[in-house]
């Protein structure tokens, strides 16, 4: 019905955070990377706001593809009420209790893996930094 | 069906995304993360409604998979085609701004 909303909802506020941290961050760490033939490239940690453009990603990415269903299914229509469900006696509530129930799960298991996708790639940049900073 | 058919498009994306990197030029990483945010949705979808059907869901009829095979061809190719628009707009070989702007 409309469960895509909620994990729109939470990208605009990603996409919000993202460009006020894009704003604040400083130049990050460099750490030397071995490119071949004895070259060596330098290599910055990743900032937080890519982290978060990860997620902005999946969000918008994700709940454009789901309302492209919702369309396809008739759920949603490009007139007003735009959802057909709205119009049924009854329809405001079962799309709450949607948005509650599958929206808010939604939003939630694309967040979670977010943070493990992130608490990997920091135990990787830590361990590379400590290889790095060990060797020299 | 469309769950199937965006996680192989998920998968396969992913496969060109790690061959080309860390040097993508072509916005892999973009289709990647669009086709796994809609998988990963799509999959809480399909918990709530087995939790409501059960061991039915597994047998859906033959029109409603063929509406869903459909609809997942249609899916990736929607996805495809929003890469595309922001490959375009960004345009990170600087292509579109070479040809548009050649000196004659």
């Amino acid at each position: 019905m409309a469960c895509f909303l909620v994990p729109v909802a939470e990208a605009v506020v990603t996409t919000v955070i993202m460009k006020a941290v894009e704003s604040k961050e400083i130049k990050s760490e460099t750490l030397k990377v071995e490119a071949g033939n004895d070259n060596f490239e330098t290599e910055s940690k990743i900032p937080f706001s890519r982290k978060l453009k990860w997620l902005n990603n999946m969000l918008w990415g994700g709940s454009a593809l789901l309302a492209f269903e919702h369309v396809w299914n008739g759920e949603v229509v490009p007139w007003f009420p735009f959802l057909t469900a709205v119009s049924d006696p009854g329809g405001v509530s079962a799309v709450l209790s949607e948005m509650a129930t599958v929206g808010v799960s939604m939003a939630l298991l694309v967040t979670a893996v977010w943070s493990v996708i992130v608490l990997v790639t920091n135990s990787l940049e830590k361990k590379a930094f400590k290889t790095q900073s060990s060797s020299n | 069906m469309t769950l199937l058919i965006t996680v192989f498009a998920a998968i396969i994306c992913t496969v060109i995304w790690y061959n080309n990197a860390p040097h993508s030029k072509m916005k892999i990483g973009i289709l990647c993360l669009m086709y796994w945010g809609a998988s990963l949705m799509w999959l809480v979808d399909a918990i709530f409604e087995y939790f409501e059907l059960h061991a039915m869901y597994f047998n859906p009829a033959p029109v409603d998979m063929l509406n869903d095979f459909y609809l997942g061809l249609s899916v990736v190719a929607f996805g495809l085609i929003i890469w595309l628009v922001i490959l375009l707009i960004q345009d990170p070989k600087g292509v579109i701004k070479e040809a548009l702007f050649k000196k004659k």
